[in-house]
């Protein structure tokens, strides 16, 4: 006898469900926004190891500044590329709790390049998440640091010319050779494997917090398709073939 | 033949359309609706229902966690 859906939605054959560290708010990202994958892995983490009343965030100014209302943990808001040096201070006063950042390539790798060179360097003993999507999305699809060579942004609409603009910086690799860094990774959110890779990777970043290993980066390499001019699909083709080469995935550095 | 079967219920009041659980499904169950929701996205539904196997692989893509899994193990059908 065929087995029909209403005889398979059952609770007892539950096997995913939204998390209940998210809240009911709907998210504001654009559809298929990167933003949101990660948003709900980090709220899955901090449930499955147990810590949501021992982890605060700090986010960032950029389309996900508004984070803090996603995920039921403590929070604090940070100025524009501020957050290493926020999450340093909250980290210090309260070593014993879950710090972490999440950051934007604006965010991190152009008006923060210090704050986040000189947290990583100190070996701040707390996670920073850093999704280069390529563009400033917030704010209408700026030119970021990361923004590709020959990528097309709004204030390059002929696309990035190193000659005039330098080239796509590699916060990654840089903060890869800094003492401080303990783990350093590059992951993606465009598919079920990359989902459960960046999970374990956020997992682990989380755990070497306990044992005070020093600074744990991960890089999401994402996609803005408001930004890009795209929808979400096509993004994710373009990332794998554009961003991928560039920001190449997997672990950089693992001590 | 399947020895397992799944499901999934979307939330169509907070999916915005995006596509990627269609993209991500391995035995092409999920298509965007022709209506639309409130906020005028084609939400997901299952179109293919007898095909799922409860993978998640839908949900885990989902950005906006609109997707819950059901999985069930199916004798096999001589
Ligand atoms: C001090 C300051 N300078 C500039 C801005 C304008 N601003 C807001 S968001 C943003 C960039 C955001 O881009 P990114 O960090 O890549 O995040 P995304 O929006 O792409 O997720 C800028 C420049 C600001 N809010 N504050
Ligand atoms: S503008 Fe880009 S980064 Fe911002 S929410 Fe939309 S897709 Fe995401
Ligand atoms: S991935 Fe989520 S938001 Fe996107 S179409 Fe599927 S159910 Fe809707």
């Amino acid at each position: 006898m065929a087995l029909e859906v209403k005889d398979i939605i059952k609770p007892e054959n539950l096997v995913y469900a939204k998390t209940k560290l998210l809240t009911e708010r709907m998210l504001h990202y654009c559809p298929g926004c990167t933003h949101g994958v990660v948003n709900k892995l980090i709220a899955e983490v901090i449930d499955e190891l147990n810590i949501q009343e021992d982890t605060i965030g700090v986010t960032p100014v950029g389309c996900s500044v508004l984070l803090y209302n996603y995920i039921e943990i403590d929070w604090h808001e940070a100025a524009h590329g501020r957050a290493p040096a926020v999450g340093t201070g909250i980290k210090r006063l309260r070593p014993e709790k879950y710090v972490f950042t999440y950051q934007g390539d604006g965010d991190l790798a152009a008006i923060g390049t210090a704050e986040t060179i000189h947290a990583c360097n100190r070996g701040e003993n707390m996670l920073m998440v850093f999704i280069n999507n390529g563009i400033y999305g917030m704010t209408g699809g700026q030119m970021a640091p990361t923004t590709l060579e020959g990528m097309k942004a709004s204030t390059c609409p002929f696309g990035r010319d190193v000659e005039h603009d330098g080239n796509p910086l590699n916060m990654t690799s840089i903060v890869a050779t800094l003492p401080g860094t303990c783990y350093v990774t590059r992951q993606a959110a465009h598919t079920a494997p990359a989902v459960r890779k960046l999970k374990k990777a956020l997992r682990k970043a989380f755990e070497n917090q306990k044992d005070k290993k020093g600074t744990s980066f991960i890089e999401v390499v994402a996609t803005c398709s408001s930004g890009w001019k795209m929808n979400p699909v096509q993004s994710n083709k373009w990332m794998e073939a554009n961003m991928f080469p560039i920001y190449p995935l997997g672990d950089i550095k693992d001590v | 033949m399947a020895k397992v079967r799944g499901a999934i219920v979307v939330d169509t009041v907070t999916c915005k359309g995006c596509s990627l659980c269609v993209e991500s499904c391995p035995t092409d169950v999920i298509r965007l609706a022709a209506e639309v929701n409130a906020k005028g996205y084609n939400y997901a539904y299952m179109e293919n229902p007898e095909a799922c196997i409860g993978c998640a692989n839908c949900a885990m893509v989902c950005p906006d966690s609109c997707i819950t899994v059901y999985k069930v193990k199916v004798a096999e059908a001589v």
